[in-house]
């Protein structure tokens, strides 16, 4: 414990400050309801109000208060995207692992079918599946996780590799241990490190995604609020230089640039700090 | 000689094999659809009459593989197809569309690639001095950053508060030159910002992996000069990876018009792919889907080819 | 041949008192604690030491040069009169390749895989030193014949993974040569090839360096090479001088305890045990094929091991000793012949043996580093195999862990909790003998278990492994390209080359001539501790032994 904290304060600013970003996203996330004045999709005033008054950053197209929706964004922007990665890492991460110590046909079964998913943009790939099934939450999370889960699969394969060929695991299979062993005690607790840099990588990823899905009208569907169509509803505003429309794509940025600098450290600090 | 001939057959026929691959996902995924979709296109008030007519229309009274026969060698005819919404020629929606988006996508390329190649090497060249520090942040950020987001912040500035350029980038058929290139800056400009910064990380990553090899500390005790050790010795075996590093971001750009496209209002293929999701216009996304992932499948396997040719190891095989 | 012939009476390189430190584990640490050595012109000295003495370092460090992450604290090195590390970088520069050259342990790693070798020769010399291409060429071929290359003329024209290994090495010193250097530093230049081809490589940096009176500095971990090639011997550990002596005074009578230790380490030896007569084999291979794919590795292997012995399996690389093992194993399928336990076939493939059948073959590794899992306690490590076959439990599976470390002459009190990272080389190897030990195992596959190590710590494992085998019974069958291991603790010997057995047989018979040819040959090329050794291995090949074994 004592440890951690001491890294925690040699980590270098950025890395701390991603940290303290990172942290107040997930407060505001959870105590939503408690710190916005005003209701989700509650109506309460005329539309595009000027900020300030009675609406802290005035009001959207339809006359909803802009805060309330950037706090009830944050829950509902960061809990999907946060799910979908969970569930892109027990699928990917699951097959990757297995096909990594398996080997042989499993191996060579799974990522055929994984290099057939990766051919195709994933953009695309969203957009075509989305236009069939239709864009609920449940379909974006679903597609998108499988979609994710390819190269969370390719990843966690070629991090299991480098364990898997080491001789622990090799005197592990000779004993004559099953594959749960051989995948919870002997490569798992091995490949964490670079998982986990992986899946912060990753939620940024789905994360950016998502909200450009729903930036193109096509993601999460209103009248739920959501940075990525926060925007597009908005977006006229910027012609008259009004920047209330950058503030949902500000916060967008802020968690992704802030994800990726605690990543960055944590790569670095993984590596072994070779650069000096 | 023979090997590296295999494998380059053995990387073509991979890609020949993705492309088949993709086509029939792409097919397929309309089938996917629960239940019948025709009905749930029309909706559950259709008669059952509208919507034997609409099966017909599709096709769907065919079976599946005579259908997808029919579509690919459609295709490859250049019959892409009619579109639902308008029941104009799909070929026709497209056409003009796809020059758009191809050229927005080469400008991007064209600006990106130089500016990345070299500012990744000045970065691995001066790894942890300040410059590079303030460049892998930049870089680290621009990364993080949404399309829309940068998009809306150069509208902000350089349209808005400046007006130096349009905010929305709609062409005439009839636009000369330079009013299309005037109406591309900044689509381009977005593009290239988060291109660049993927492009430039990747490059330093590869190269200070290569700096690091034990022929680039012999040079050095050989008392090769640096500039001599960075053009002679390092860039030979970077080409590979650099190679890979540029066909990777060109076909992410690609893909990555779609938002701009979108944002700017810019004629492209992206923006009627998602105008046809909105509309759920199958046949038109069926058709976008299928250029678009062809041509990344195209670029993704020139990419293993080049960088398969520029292997010295396979270049001048034992024997 | 342009050498300055300024002060010929003052060494050639004097070092004073340096200082170097490397970072790491986020603070700097002493690699080189203040050494001073002196070197004339022409002269060879020899620098050796085990790992972590620093002696690479100095190495470098004579040349002006440090790693990244690496730096001089203190101290000077004085060059023909010129300070290195106060020189301009650009003059310093100028100086490497020219009038200081190396040569580096991998040959292969070292040359850059996209030119030709004959460029990266003579690029130096062209570049640096102002000489004309045509000449340059030349003059290398002529190195390239000096050095006994094959088809001196031609071979600069090929790419670097085109050649062979031992002759790579050959033409890296060749490349060092270039510019008729005062000064070379060899670091280990021999250490990753085999020993047959080890005596070639050594044959011609010998004759290179006297041919053209260059000085050098020769690094290795390996005093009998050493002892062929150095004027002088200076003994490093841990970053300090141990012994500094002329190569005779220095085998004949050192003084420092720790270099009798050393010298001492060649010559344990463990009391052969007979063949017990008419008892069933342990374990025997008949007539085993294998292959890699499309490659065939293993021909009509057999070999037997008997209850309580030593069976050495000794072979160069690529002669097919470790496929063996992993054919014992069931790692490795069999194409063709059997393996038999007890006289009963054990299954080819190890998941189709019973976990008893597991249990009675156990195996050590080569490197204990990756062989013991980062992520476990020693405590789970070792008690895996009890819990697993024996099914021992809580306090009853602490005792046993316990005794097995105390078996392994570990401390269990200090030992048990910790994780492998905080253990040292030869520890983590014990661990690994206890890990085999936990299961009671009859048979234990030894896997070039002494290769990864410092002679001293080896010879400490080795006396491990004996002291065991007395104790409990457990046969050993050990794989090894090592002479001297053979040696020291073998019953039963068989040479393999090329995946077949060529010869076999009780220790002492095989170590007593007449020899067949390979085993001759191999036995032959073991460096010996007398300084005379490749004198007269030479002369006597000379007169009717070829050089390099034949297919």
């Amino acid at each position: 414990m004592k440890r951690l904290f001491i890294e925690l304060i040699r980590a270098p600013l950025s890395a701390q400050f991603g940290m303290a970003v990172i942290l107040l996203y997930i407060l505001v996330a959870l105590f939503a309801p408690v710190l916005a004045p005003f209701g989700e999709t509650e109506v309460v005033g005329d539309g595009f109000a000027p900020w300030g008054g009675q609406f802290l950053l005035g009001t959207d197209n339809l006359g909803r208060d802009m805060f309330s929706r950037l706090v009830f964004g944050a829950r509902n922007t960061l809990g999907i995207a946060f799910l979908t990665t969970v569930l892109a890492f027990l699928l990917g991460g699951t097959c990757g692992l297995v096909a990594a110590i398996k080997g042989g046909w499993v191996d060579q079964g799974l990522s055929r079918v994984v290099d057939i998913l990766m051919a195709i943009p994933q953009l695309i790939f969203a957009l075509l599946i989305l236009s069939v099934v239709g864009t609920t939450a449940t379909s974006l999370v679903l597609v998108i996780a499988l979609l994710d889960a390819t190269r969370v699969f390719r990843l966690a394969r070629a991090v299991a590799m480098t364990v898997v060929v080491q001789d622990f695991v090799e005197a592990a299979r000779l004993r004559g241990e099953g594959l749960w062993w051989l995948v919870t005690r002997e490569v798992l607790p091995n490949a964490a490190a670079p998982l986990i840099a992986e899946f912060g990588l990753r939620f940024c990823f789905v994360f950016l995604f998502i909200s450009a899905l729903s930036f193109l009208g096509l993601g999460i569907q209103p009248p739920t609020a959501d940075w990525g169509s926060m925007v597009r509803d908005n977006a006229v505003l910027i012609t008259f230089g009004d920047v209330s429309p950058l503030l949902p794509a500000l916060a967008v940025a802020l968690i992704t640039v802030s994800v990726n600098f605690v990543v960055d450290w944590m790569l670095h600090k993984s590596s072994g700090l070779k650069e000096c | 000689m023979k090997s590296l001939f295999k494998l380059l057959l053995q990387r073509l026929a991979l890609g020949v094999l993705s492309l088949f691959a993709v086509s029939v996902i792409i097919f397929l995924a309309v089938g996917m659809l629960p239940g019948d979709v025709a009905q749930a296109m029309l909706g559950q008030s259709a008669t059952a009459q509208t919507v034997a007519a609409f099966r017909a229309q599709l096709g769907l009274d065919l079976p599946p593989l005579t259908r997808f026969g029919q579509w690919i060698w459609h295709f490859l005819q250049g019959d892409l197809g009619t579109s639902l919404a308008n029941q104009r020629p799909i070929a026709e929606l497209v056409g003009a569309r796809l020059g758009n988006t191809l050229s927005l996508a080469a400008l991007a390329a064209l600006v990106s690639v130089p500016l990345a190649l070299f500012l990744g090497m000045l970065a691995a060249l001066y790894r942890n001095s300040w410059f590079d520090r303030l460049l892998n942040t930049s870089a680290l950020s621009a990364v993080s950053f949404p399309e829309f987001f940068v998009a809306y912040l150069l509208i902000l500035y350089f349209s808005v508060k400046l007006s130096w350029f349009p905010s929305i980038s709609n062409l005439a058929p009839d636009a000369s030159f330079g009013e299309v290139l005037e109406r591309s800056v900044l689509p381009v400009a977005t593009l290239s910002l988060v291109v660049i910064a993927q492009m430039m990380r990747m490059t330093r990553a590869s190269l200070i992996n290569l700096l690091a090899s034990p022929y680039i500390e012999m040079a050095r005790l050989k008392g090769i000069s640096q500039s001599r050790i960075i053009f002679k010795h390092a860039l030979p075996n970077a080409l590979a990876p650099i190679v890979n590093v540029v066909a990777l971001n060109l076909a992410y750009l690609v893909v990555g018009v779609v938002v701009v496209e979108v944002v700017f209002v810019y004629p492209g293929l992206g923006q009627l792919l998602v105008d046809s999701v909105a509309k759920r216009d199958i046949p038109v996304v069926q058709a976008c889907s299928l250029i678009f992932a062809a041509t990344y499948v195209l670029l993704n396997t020139l990419a293993d080819v080049l960088s398969i040719a520029s292997n010295p190891r396979l270049m001048h095989p034992k024997g | 041949m342009n050498k300055p012939l300024v002060n010929s009476a003052s060494p050639l390189l004097t070092i004073r008192d340096l200082q170097i430190e490397g970072h790491y584990e986020d603070a700097w640490h002493p690699l080189v604690k203040g050494i001073d050595l002196t070197l004339q012109r022409g002269e060879v000295l020899g620098l050796i030491g085990e790992s972590g003495a620093g002696k690479s370092t100095l190495g470098l460090a004579a040349m002006g040069y440090t790693r990244d992450g690496c730096r001089i604290t203190g101290g000077s090195v004085q060059f023909d009169g010129m300070n290195l590390l106060k020189l301009a970088p650009d003059d310093l520069r100028k100086l490497r390749g020219t009038r200081i050259a190396y040569v580096a342990q991998s040959a292969a790693a070292s040359f850059n895989p996209a030119h030709r070798l004959i460029d990266q020769h003579i690029e130096t010399a062209v570049t640096n030193a102002g000489i004309g291409r045509a000449q340059a060429e030349a003059e290398a071929i002529e190195l390239y014949r000096v050095l006994r290359l094959p088809n001196p003329e031609t071979i600069g024209q090929r790419y670097p993974h085109q050649v062979s290994g031992g002759q790579l090495q050959r033409i890296m010193t060749a490349m060092a040569m270039a510019c008729y250097p005062d000064l070379i530093i060899f670091d280990e230049p021999t250490t990753a090839l085999d020993v047959t081809t080890q005596i070639e490589v050594l044959a011609a940096i010998r004759d290179a360096v006297k041919r053209y009176g260059s000085a050098a500095i020769y690094i290795s971990h390996d005093l009998a090479v050493v002892a062929q090639m150095a004027d002088r011997i200076m003994v490093l550990r841990h970053g300090k001088l141990v012994e500094e002596a002329e190569t005779r005074k220095m085998l004949a009578a050192p003084e420092e305890e720790y270099t009798k230790s050393l010298w001492a380490v060649r010559c344990f030896r463990t009391e052969p045990k007979p063949r017990p007569r008419s008892e069933l084999p342990l374990l025997e291979v008949r007539k085993a094929c294998a292959s890699y794919g499309q490659q065939p590795v293993l021909h009509d292997v057999s070999l037997s091991l008997y209850r309580g012995q030593t069976l050495a399996v000794i072979g160069e690389s690529g002669s097919g000793k470790s496929s063996t093992a992993r054919l014992i194993t069931g790692l490795l399928p069999a194409t063709a012949g059997q393996v038999l336990y007890e006289g009963n076939p054990l299954p080819i493939d190890f998941r189709k043996r019973s976990k008893e059948q597991l249990r009675r073959i156990q195996m050590i590794y080569q490197i204990p580093d990756t062989a013991l899992n980062p992520r476990q306690r020693i405590v789970d490590i070792i008690g895996r195999p009890l819990s697993f076959y024996l099914g021992l439990k809580g306090k009853a599976l602490r005792d046993r862990v316990a005794d097995l470390l105390a078996m392994i002459e570990l401390d269990p009190d200090k030992f048990m909790e910790r994780q492998p990272r905080e253990l040292s080389g030869g520890q983590k190897q014990r661990i690994c003998i206890a890990r085999a030990l936990a299961a009671d195992p009859q048979l234990i596959i030894c896997d070039e278990v002494t290769s990864a190590l410092d002679q001293l710590v080896a010879e400490g494992i080795l006396k491990l492994l004996d002291r065991v085998q007395q104790q409990l019974g457990v046969s050993y069958l050990f794989i090894t390209h090592d002479v001297a291991t053979v040696r020291a603790i073998a019953d039963e010997v068989v040479v393999m080359q090329r995946g077949r057995v060529v010869d076999h047989g009780p220790r002492k018979s095989i170590f007593t001539p007449p020899h067949q040819d390979y085993t001759g040959l191999l036995f032959s090329s073991e460096p010996e501790m007398d300084p005379e050794w490749l004198d007269r291995i030479l002369d006597q090949r000379g007169a009717g032994q070829p050089l390099v074994a034949q297919p």
